[in-house]
C-alpha cells in the first residue's frame, strides 16, 4: 500500500499560507491590498490599560468628521481612510507602529495622539521620514517649544503646558488676592507632563502674586493607588492652597482619599485636569468650591458651535467629548481643510497652508472665534482657557474666567527666553 | 533629603501619630494582598504574577455588586468572595499544569492571563476608570483629632479588618486540620498523598484562599480610588517586595514586611519625598544582602 507522507505539499502550502495571512492581518493590510485611492491617515494611540479612554476618544473624534468629509463626497470621490492602531502607552511601540505607517501603510499623514513620552519618539519618526505629522494629546511644552526638535512637517494642535501654566497663574494670582492665600503645596504626578506642569505654573505665579511659600511637593507616581503619604503631609503643613496636575482616575482618587481628612475644609484645591466630564462625575461627593482649568466642557466658551459640537458627539457616542476630542477635532479640521484646498494630499503643500492659518472653530477665542496655528513654530493658539469653580451637578463648573491671550504669549516669550529657546 | 524634618515629625505627637496611622494603613493594606502572595508561592512553588489581575477583579466585582445593591459590607465580601472562587478555578484549569514547569511558562502563563483580564474587564465594564464604591455611610463623619493628628475613622477601620484577617489566618495555619495540611503539603506533598491525602484538594484550596485575600486588598481598595484596568499592575511589585522582604512562604514574614514598608513609605515621605519608592527597594536590597531567605524565611 502507497505510504502517505504526513507532511504533503498541499498541507504544507496550505498551512505557510495561512500563516503569511495571519501575519499579514497582525502587521495590518498593506496599502497594496486596500482601495489605492483613498487618502490614508495613520493614528498611533493608546485603546488599552489605563488610559484607554484618551485612544478611544480621540477615535471617535476623528470618526465623526471623516464620516461628515466621506458622506459628502470626500475629495472628488476619495475618501479619508483611518488606521489606528494601539501603542499601548509605550514609546518604541509608537515608534514602530509609525514607521509601519509610513513604510508599509503609505499614510499620507500621520495624526499623533500618543501621552508626551511616545510622542517624542514619534517626532522623531517623523522627522526624520518628512510624513506631515499633526500632534494632537502630548501637552509637553517641549515637543515644540524646543527648536532644536521642531520640523516643517509637523503641527501641535495639543494644548501646551506653559499656556495652562500661565492661565492658570493668572486665575490662581486672584484668587490669592481675593482670600488672602499665603502658603501652597503641589501634588503632581512624577514623569514628564507633572514636571513639567509643576515647573511652569509656579514660575507663572512668581510673576502675577510674588511672595507665596511652598511648604512642599509631593510627587506621586503616575497610577499610584493609595495617596496617603501625601495627603498626611499636606494635613501636617496646612497649607493655604494645593496646586495639582493630577488626571483622570488618580485625581478621582486623590480628591476622594483627602477628603476623608477633611483637607478641603481649609485648603484651596486648584486642580488644572479637574474639569473633565468623566473626572467630575466620577468624584464621590464632588465638593464644591475646588478651582479647575475647563479642560473640555460644553458650557465653555459659551457658543452655540461648542454647543452643537457637544451634542453631535454626545449624540452619536453616548458619552461627552474629552479634551482629547476637541483637540483632534480642530486638528482633522484643518487637515480636511488644507486637503480641499490644494485638491490632494502634498504634504508640502499641506504644511504651507497651516502654517500661520487662522480659523473658526468652536474652540477658538481669537477674533471671530478663531484659532491659529502659530508660524514661528507651528502650535495651535487662541484656543479656550478659563478657570472656574466646581459644583456638584452638570454643568459641573460656574464662575469661568477666560485667560488672555496677550498676557498667555507675552510671558510664555519670556519662558522660553530663560530656557534658551528663543 | 530632609532629615530634620523627619527628625522633627518623630518628636512632634500630631506628625507622628498621623504617619504612623497613615504607615499602619498603608501596610496592613498590602498585607491582604502580599499574604495570599506569599502563602501561594509558600505551599505550591508558584509566583503567581496574576495576583495583581486578582486584585483588580476584586475591585470589580465589588464594584459591581454595590452598584447593584448599594451595601457596602456585601460589595467587600461579595468581591472577596467571587474572586476566590475565581481563583479556583483559574487553578484548577490553569495553574496545576505548570507546578512542576520552568519558571519561564509559569510568568508566561500569568502574565497572558494578565492581558486577558486586563482587557475583558475593559469589554465588561468600559474603558473608562471608574468611581470607587466609596467609605460606608457610617465612616462619612468628620476624622478624629488625636493630639492634633488627624485621622479618618475609615482607615481605623481598614487596619482592624486587616489586623483580624491576619489573626484569623494565624488560627487557620496554625490550629486548625487544614492549616496542618497546607503545612505538610508545603514540606512533603508525596508523602501526604502516601498517606492518603489529596493534596489536590489542599492546592485547590490555597489558591483560594490566596486570591480570596487578593480579592479583598482590591475590594476595599475600591473604596478609597478609581477602578481601572491595570490597577493591579502597582500592587503587584510592592506585593512581591515585601514577600522578599518578609520571606517566600511566611506569613508573619509578610505581616512584618508590610508594616515596614506601610512604616517606611510614610515616613519617608517626610524624608525623601522624592525618593519614596526608592527606600522600599533599599530595605529590600539590604535584606537580601544580609538575610537572603528574608527576615522570617526559613534558611534552606
Amino acid at each position: 500500500m502507497k505510504k502517505i507522507n504526513k507532511y504533503s505539499r498541499r498541507k504544507i502550502l496550505k498551512t505557510t499560507s495561512a500563516i503569511a495571512a495571519a501575519i499579514t492581518i497582525n502587521s495590518g493590510f498593506p496599502a497594496i491590498l486596500r482601495a489605492d485611492n483613498n487618502i490614508k491617515i495613520g493614528v498611533p494611540t493608546i485603546l488599552s490599560g489605563r488610559v484607554a479612554q484618551l485612544g478611544i476618544s480621540v477615535s471617535n473624534a476623528l470618526k465623526m468628521a471623516i464620516n461628515n468629509f466621506n458622506n459628502a463626497g470626500g475629495l472628488d470621490g476619495r475618501n479619508i481612510e483611518l488606521i489606528i492602531r494601539d501603542s499601548r502607552a509605550k514609546p518604541d511601540e509608537a515608534a514602530r507602529v509609525c514607521r509601519n505607517f509610513i513604510n508599509s501603510d503609505k499614510v499620507d499623514a500621520i495624526i499623533n495622539a500618543e501621552a508626551s513620552g511616545a510622542s517624542f519618539a514619534v517626532q522623531e519618526v517623523v522627522r526624520e521620514s518628512g510624513t506631515l505629522c499633526l500632534h494632537t494629546v502630548s501637552e509637553t511644552s517641549r515637543l515644540t517649544a524646543d527648536p532644536s526638535i521642531r520640523a516643517w512637517n509637523v503641527f501641535r494642535f495639543s494644548r501646551q503646558g506653559i499656556h495652562d501654566a500661565v492661565g492658570s497663574a493668572r486665575y490662581a494670582a486672584t484668587v490669592i488676592k481675593e482670600k488672602g492665600l499665603k502658603t501652597w503645596m503641589s501634588v503632581n504626578p512624577d514623569y514628564a507632563y507633572g514636571r513639567d506642569s509643576d515647573d511652569t505654573f509656579f514660575w507663572a505665579l512668581e510673576k502675577f502674586a510674588p511672595g507665596f511659600e511652598i511648604l512642599g511637593k509631593g510627587w506621586p507616581k503616575i497610577f499610584q493607588p493609595d495617596y496617603t503619604e501625601v495627603i498626611t503631609q499636606i494635613a501636617r503643613e496646612k497649607p493655604d492652597a494645593i496646586y495639582t496636575s493630577l488626571w483622570g482616575g488618580d485625581l478621582v482618587s486623590f480628591i476622594d482619599q483627602a477628603a476623608l481628612y477633611g483637607i478641603f475644609k481649609n485648603t484651596q484645591l486648584f486642580a488644572i485636569n479637574l474639569a473633565d466630564y468623566t473626572t467630575m462625575s466620577a468624584v464621590k461627593n464632588l465638593p464644591s468650591g475646588l478651582h479647575s482649568a475647563t479642560r473640555y466642557v460644553a458650557a465653555w466658551p459659551n457658543t452655540e458651535s461648542n454647543r452643537n459640537y457637544d451634542k453631535s458627539y454626545t449624540d452619536l457616542y453616548g458619552d461627552h467629548p474629552t479634551n482629547w476630542s476637541w483637540e483632534a477635532s480642530v486638528g482633522i479640521d484643518y487637515l480636511i481643510s488644507a486637503i480641499k484646498e490644494i485638491g490632494g494630499t502634498d504634504n508640502k503643500k499641506i504644511a504651507e497652508y497651516i502654517k500661520g492659518k487662522q480659523k473658526e472653530s468652536f474652540m477658538g477665542v481669537g477674533e471671530g472665534n478663531t484659532v491659529r496655528i502659530r508660524e514661528n513654530d507651528q502650535t495651535i493658539v487662541d484656543y479656550s482657557i478659563g478657570w472656574g469653580t466646581t459644583i456638584p451637578e452638570d454643568p459641573y463648573m460656574n464662575n469661568i474666567q477666560a485667560a488672555n491671550w496677550s498676557t498667555i504669549e507675552e510671558l510664555e516669550k519670556e519662558w522660553l527666553t530663560d530656557k534658551g529657546w528663543l | 533629603m530632609e532629615i530634620f524634618a523627619l527628625f522633627d515629625c518623630i518628636i512632634t505627637p500630631a506628625c507622628l501619630i498621623s504617619q504612623t496611622a497613615g504607615g499602619l494603613k498603608i501596610g496592613m493594606l498590602l498585607f491582604l494582598v502580599a499574604s495570599g502572595l506569599t502563602l501561594v508561592f509558600g505551599v505550591l512553588g508558584v509566583i503567581n504574577f496574576a495576583h495583581g489581575a486578582l486584585y483588580m477583579l476584586g475591585a470589580y466585582f465589588s464594584w459591581q455588586v454595590m452598584s447593584l445593591t448599594g451595601h457596602f459590607g456585601l460589595a467587600v465580601i461579595s468581591g472577596a468572595i467571587g474572586v476566590g472562587i475565581f481563583g479556583l478555578l483559574f487553578e484548577r484549569l490553569l495553574i496545576n499544569k505548570v507546578y512542576n514547569a520552568d519558571l519561564l511558562v509559569q510568568i508566561l502563563l500569568c502574565y497572558s492571563v494578565i492581558l486577558i483580564l486586563d482587557d475583558l474587564v475593559m469589554i465588561i465594564w468600559g474603558d473608562e476608570f471608574l468611581s470607587g464604591i466609596g467609605v460606608p455611610e457610617v465612616f462619612q463623619v468628620p476624622p478624629l483629632f488625636i493630639f492634633d493628628a488627624i485621622i479618618p475613622p475609615f482607615h481605623i477601620a481598614i487596619i482592624v479588618i486587616s489586623m483580624i484577617v491576619a489573626l484569623l489566618l494565624w488560627i487557620i495555619m496554625t490550629k486548625t486540620k487544614f492549616g496542618k495540611l497546607v503545612r505538610a503539603t508545603a514540606v512533603n506533598p508525596r508523602m501526604l498523598e502516601a498517606l492518603g491525602v489529596n493534596t489536590n484538594v489542599i492546592k485547590a484550596g490555597v489558591f483560594m484562599l490566596g486570591s480570596f485575600l487578593a480579592g479583598l486588598g482590591g475590594a476595599l481598595a475600591a473604596s478609597l480610588g478609581s477602578v481601572v484596568s491595570g490597577m493591579g499592575n502597582s500592587i503587584i511589585i510592592e506585593s512581591f517586595i515585601v514577600t522578599v522582604i518578609g520571606g517566600m512562604g511566611s506569613i508573619s514574614g509578610a505581616f512584618l514586611a508590610s508594616i515596614i514598608i506601610g512604616m517606611a513609605r510614610s515616613f519617608g515621605a517626610v524624608a525623601m519625598p522624592l525618593f519614596t519608592d526608592g527606600i522600599m527597594f533599599l530595605i529590600m536590597v539590604l535584606v537580601l544582602v544580609m538575610k537572603p531567605e528574608g527576615l522570617m524565611g526559613k534558611k534552606k
